[in-house]
């Protein structure tokens, strides 16, 4: 059992990594991977939005929306999945949001380190991507909880690993109409292949 | 007159959402490797923006600034969920196909940016118009990527063969890298390279 979640964990940070492999979230990771120690600060925020939202989009998901989930009520065949996107973004607005009060009054420092990342992380894909699949593979809880981690570090590790590439990158030659996000666009596209590398790998 | 062909016309070059204002990448890259889907996605967003820049410059005088986000959140999901379910009824296929990445137009940042950007200050019909353009300038990167990668990866456009491949007898041989996503990216990359070769403004200083 323990095998099961490890190998889940392992598989939603390097094979299938939501940033290189499904290309979620890519405006921000391209827009906020300049250095090094910011992304290291959005990578930290999409972790923690990633590892909240997902077990309770799952909750919702499992006992309200799901065709069937209110047969308790004695509403059988009601299938609610349709209302699923516009619930799953409100959870992330309102979640964000907590999230925001709740690390100003009690830890501000970290607020003030994260900054204008967590209401960014609102309308980053990767957050309301990753939901997304979790609805879409039927995820049970514990999965979620899983799955909803691991993306997180992916992404951050994703993002962390391109800001240093691109601070190296600034001692080099690039030809002009390259310069900036075409060679970004590039430099991302070698990464995947390098990620590429992880698909098929069992555990 | 002149006006409005520069809002509908300008996103195309000279400010294209995908490859100088950094927005909606993530779908561009998900859903290109087939023609038929870049313009089921493309008809998709171009409808989405429009409209959702429509309906929140008729309602731009009403809404206060610190509930902004969550009203324009809300009309543009309502419209994501009608683009979803219109794509679900008439092209099931090509919705099994695109996945995930029809609900993630709510997050593409086109949508939103727009939205922020030119429909808070804009009379409703620039604001469509804007909307329209900036589908366009989206769909033309998605069309031109998913034109390329379908022809070189498996010598198809729209399904129909092109070029007859080694193993149904014929003599072109795909290249399978151009149906994994990283042949996306080099794609952008050299079309945004393209683009600031023949107009040098863009180009950035670092």
């Amino acid at each position: 059992m323990v095998e099961y979640y490890l190998s889940l964990f392992v598989k939603s940070i390097f094979v299938e990594n939501i940033a290189l492999a499904f290309f979620l979230g890519m405006c921000t990771f391209l827009a906020v991977s300049k250095r090094v120690d910011t992304a290291i600060g959005l990578g930290i925020a999409v972790v923690v939005v990633q590892a909240i939202t997902m077990p309770v989009n799952n909750l919702i998901y499992q006992n309200v929306l799901k065709e069937g989930a209110l047969s308790w009520m004695g509403l059988d065949n009601v299938d609610l999945t349709f209302i699923g996107l516009i619930t799953y973004i409100g959870v992330i607005a309102a979640m964000v949001q907590i999230l925001e009060m709740t690390l100003d009054k009690y830890v501000p420092s970290l607020y003030n380190s994260l900054g204008i990342f967590l209401p960014l992380i609102t309308v980053n894909c990767a957050i309301l991507g990753g939901s997304l699949f979790m609805v879409q593979r039927d995820y049970n809880f514990p999965e979620s909880v899983v799955f909803g981690l691991g993306s997180g570090i992916g992404f951050a590790l994703a993002v962390i690993a391109l800001a240093g590439i691109r601070e190296k990158m600034k001692y080099s030659n690039v030809p002009q109409g390259l310069r900036g996000l075409g060679i970004t666009f590039i430099t991302v596209g070698l990464m995947a292949i390098a990620f590429m590398l992880f698909s098929g790998i069992q555990l | 007159m002149k006006k409005y062909k520069e809002i509908l016309f300008d996103p195309i070059f000279n400010n294209n959402p995908i490859a100088l204002q950094i927005l909606g990448i993530c779908s561009a890259l998900a859903v290109t490797s087939k023609l038929e889907t870049s313009v089921v996605m493309s008809i998709a967003v171009t409808l989405v923006v429009a409209f959702s820049n429509l309906f929140v410059s008729l309602i731009r005088n009403h809404i206060s600034s610190s509930t902004r986000i969550l009203i324009e959140m809300t009309i543009i999901a309502s419209l994501v969920i009608i683009a979803d379910q219109l794509i679900k009824a008439f092209a099931y296929d090509v919705s099994k196909q695109l996945s995930v990445y029809v609900g993630l137009i709510i997050t593409n940042c086109i949508v939103m940016g727009r939205a922020e950007a030119f429909a808070l200050k804009n009379k409703p019909f620039p604001s469509f118009l804007d909307g329209i353009g900036n589908g366009l300038g989206y769909s033309f990167i998605l069309l031109t990527v998913g034109f390329v990668r379908e022809l070189i990866g498996s010598g198809k456009l729209f399904g129909i063969t092109i070029f007859s491949s080694v193993n149904d007898g014929g003599w072109y041989l795909p290249n399978g890298l151009f149906l994994l996503a990283p042949s996306a990216f080099f794609l952008i990359g050299l079309i945004i390279w393209t683009i600031r070769t023949f107009k040098p403004e863009q180009v950035e200083e670092e």
